[in-house]
């Protein structure tokens, strides 16, 4: 979470001194500003996972030397899916939660002629960004600890689509459907990258 | 109002204590660093709370115990299983700190966002007396580091004195100041807060209820915290009069002075714990030289008692020993007991002789229960607090912050674990929350509006 927010910080930063060294009235500048961006801070963001990862490498192997019996007691999987996590909920929250805010209040959704589902949608982004990422930290830890690098950037390339889709935003179904689509594409990944397969997946909804 | 405030203030301003962490020194007796900055007043309520903050890390006071009672369980391990086993249990006790940094940070922000009294402007206290209402920004800056020059300078004053004060062994003075500090707290603190917590929702109390509620929670409090009580209700307590601490401090302090003040504050905490002339060490060390317990009753304990229960040979009830020793370690200054954690550990030591080594060790890991300072919380809270006030970015910026302490008490605590000595816990997760503040209000919070209106994710 604390890794998500300092890129976040950094890409902001970023896009702060570009908007002000900019004219502020040239809309389609400051919307390809905008584009600009988000493309950045998606960048800065699989930069700083991978980051995590390296420090977490280093804290594995550190408590693997230190243990009784050669193994540490935390797993890079759990790691994995601990950071991935981290980093869904904090993008979660900070996307959602002036929106909650604001949703208490008194007000219109879409009174100007935005759309109404504005609170829905948002909502539903959210929550595919979250599992998203948590997906995308299991991949991409995956990608790091096997040296595959198309895992790592077939990752990269997934954040990138799913945030170039919500520029289609408010023609919701060219952000949400594909942003659907590719969460189950990569939840489906994950689970076979952590072992899982189709008679696993049978046993347990059978209860065997 | 104000002048009762103001008066009322010299007992907050004992508050003011820097809270550091501290694990265990080797030789004789774990000793926990008290951040002692009471600015204090000094005329009418000459009452000091003392928030210390002790850290341990696991091993030290194993250590420290064993010189305690002399039984040399710990001398027998090696430093790799010590090592492994700092590791281990220190990532419990960062759960153990993070559980009620984060309530108090919860009750703060929650009371701050909704109960208006605690955001308006109703004067000042007399230790920031130059007033940020100039045209100027100059002159609002000068004032500012005016106003926090004076503040650091009266907690300094007091922390010396209070220092002074132990050094010279005037323990009733300092017991019965601590005593009418946690009156007042208890006390008057509680009925404004649930004064303006009443007209907020606008909920009719009669005057008989207010005060047998009031008095009920006062005089249990006093006596959870000053004498015995359970462990939970203790830490309740204590979170809660941190929380109260630093709604004061949000509402009486000018903005620009906040923030400087709590800079200023950090750097003070660096050098009064490391120094070696610092207020603190000297205390510490004074402390230690003595075998006695630092400051009772205002260092948060997060000590799993039920360890303690369970070495009792006739475990009648595991409750209320562990009630017994665990509200005997606090508020006592008895010469006998150096720590929180050592009383206990003193007391199973004569019960539990032929216990295996094993069990013994797990014993004594499992009572030493992490130790942070109220003043930590207080300052913690009073960032939080701050953010969620004044920024603009609203829960952003909030979040933001609290997850920078939040990461800077892991580090805090790691430091502790790796350096086993005296460490101050304010200065880096204020420096991360400060940075942090200001970075997402001016430069995240622009981005993420500008995103959430074209509905962007990243």
């Amino acid at each position: 979470a604390f890794f998500w927010l300092v890129s976040l910080l950094l890409s902001s930063l970023i896009w702060f001194i570009a908007v002000k060294a900019s004219d502020p009235r040239d809309e389609p500048l400051q919307k390809g500003l905008l584009i600009f961006g988000v493309m950045f801070s998606v960048l800065l963001q699989e930069a700083f996972r991978f980051l995590y990862y390296k420090l977490l490498r280093k804290a594995i192997e550190g408590l693997v030397a230190l243990s009784e019996d050669g193994c540490s007691p935390i797993s890079i999987q759990q790691m994995a899916y601990v950071a991935g996590v981290g980093f869904g909920l904090m993008s979660g929250a900070f996307s959602m939660i002036n929106l909650l805010a604001d949703a208490l209040g008194p007000g219109t959704v879409g009174i100007h002629g935005d759309s109404q589902l504005y609170f829905l949608t948002s909502a539903f982004m959210t929550m595919v960004l979250i599992f998203l990422h948590t997906f995308w930290g299991i991949l991409f830890f995956h990608g790091c600890e096997h040296r595959r690098w198309w895992e790592i950037a077939a990752v990269v390339v997934m954040h990138l689509a799913v945030s170039g889709s919500t520029f289609c935003n408010p023609l919701y179904v060219g952000s949400l459907v594909p942003s659907y689509l590719l969460m189950a594409a990569a939840a489906a990944w994950a689970y076979l990258l952590s072992g899982g397969s189709a008679q696993n997946l049978r046993r347990f909804l059978l209860c065997k | 109002m104000i002048t009762f405030m103001n008066n009322s203030d010299s007992e907050e301003e004992p508050c003011n204590e820097r809270t550091s962490l501290m694990s265990a020194e080797s030789p004789p007796v774990p000793s926990y660093q008290d951040g002692l900055q009471a600015s204090e007043a000094g005329e009418v309520q000459a009452h000091r709370k003392r928030r210390t903050g002790s850290s341990r890390s696991p091993n030290n006071i194993a250590d420290g115990n064993m010189s305690d009672s002399g039984v040399p369980v710990r001398e027998s391990t090696s430093e790799n299983e010590e090592e492994e086993l700092t590791l281990k249990y220190g990532a419990k006790h960062v759960i153990m700190l993070f559980v009620p940094v984060t309530l108090c940070m919860i009750v703060v922000v929650a009371t701050i966002k909704s109960v208006r009294f605690y955001t308006e402007k109703n004067g000042q206290l007399i230790y920031t007396p130059f007033s940020e209402d100039t045209p100027s920004v100059g002159q609002r800056l000068l004032n500012s580091v005016l106003n926090t020059i004076i503040m650091i300078s009266v907690i300094v004053v007091m922390t010396v004195f209070l220092v002074l004060l132990y050094k010279y062994r005037c323990y009733k003075f300092i017991h019965g100041w601590l005593i009418l500090s946690s009156l007042m707290l208890l006390f008057l603190f509680t009925y404004i807060y649930l004064g303006e917590v009443l007209k907020t929702y606008n909920v009719a109390m009669d005057y008989p209820t207010l005060f047998l509620v009031i008095w009920n929670f006062g005089a249990v409090g006093m006596i959870c915290i000053h004498w015995k009580g359970p462990l939970q209700l203790q830490q309740a307590y204590l979170i809660m009069i941190s929380a109260l601490m630093a709604l004061v401090f949000i509402k009486y302090l000018p903005e620009w002075s906040a923030w400087v003040i709590l800079g200023a504050i950090s750097i003070y905490d660096l050098m009064a714990v490391l120094c070696p002339k610092g207020p603190l060490r000297m205390l510490v060390e004074t402390a230690q030289e003595r075998n006695e317990p630092i400051f009772p009753a205002l260092i948060y304990s997060s000590a799993m008692m039920w360890t303690v229960g369970m070495a009792k040979p006739d475990t009648a009830a595991r409750g209320p020993s562990q009630q017994t020793w665990d509200a005997a370690e606090d508020g006592r200054e008895n010469h006998r007991s150096p720590s929180h954690a050592d009383p206990q550990m003193s007391e199973t030591r004569s019960p539990v002789p032929t216990r295996p080594i094993t069990s013994f060790e797990e014993l004594e890991e499992e009572e030493r229960g992490v130790k942070l300072g109220l003043g930590d919380f207080i300052f913690y809270s009073v960032l939080v607090g701050k953010a969620a006030a004044t920024a603009s970015g609203d829960w952003n910026t909030t979040l933001a912050c609290f997850v920078a302490i939040l990461i800077g008490l892991c580090l805090t605590l790691l430091l502790l674990a790796v350096f086993k000595k005296a460490l101050p816990a304010l200065p880096i997760s204020i420096t991360f929350g400060l940075v942090f503040y200001f970075s997402t209000d001016n430069l995240v919070r622009p981005f993420m509006d500008t995103l959430a209106s074209h509905q962007l994710y990243i």
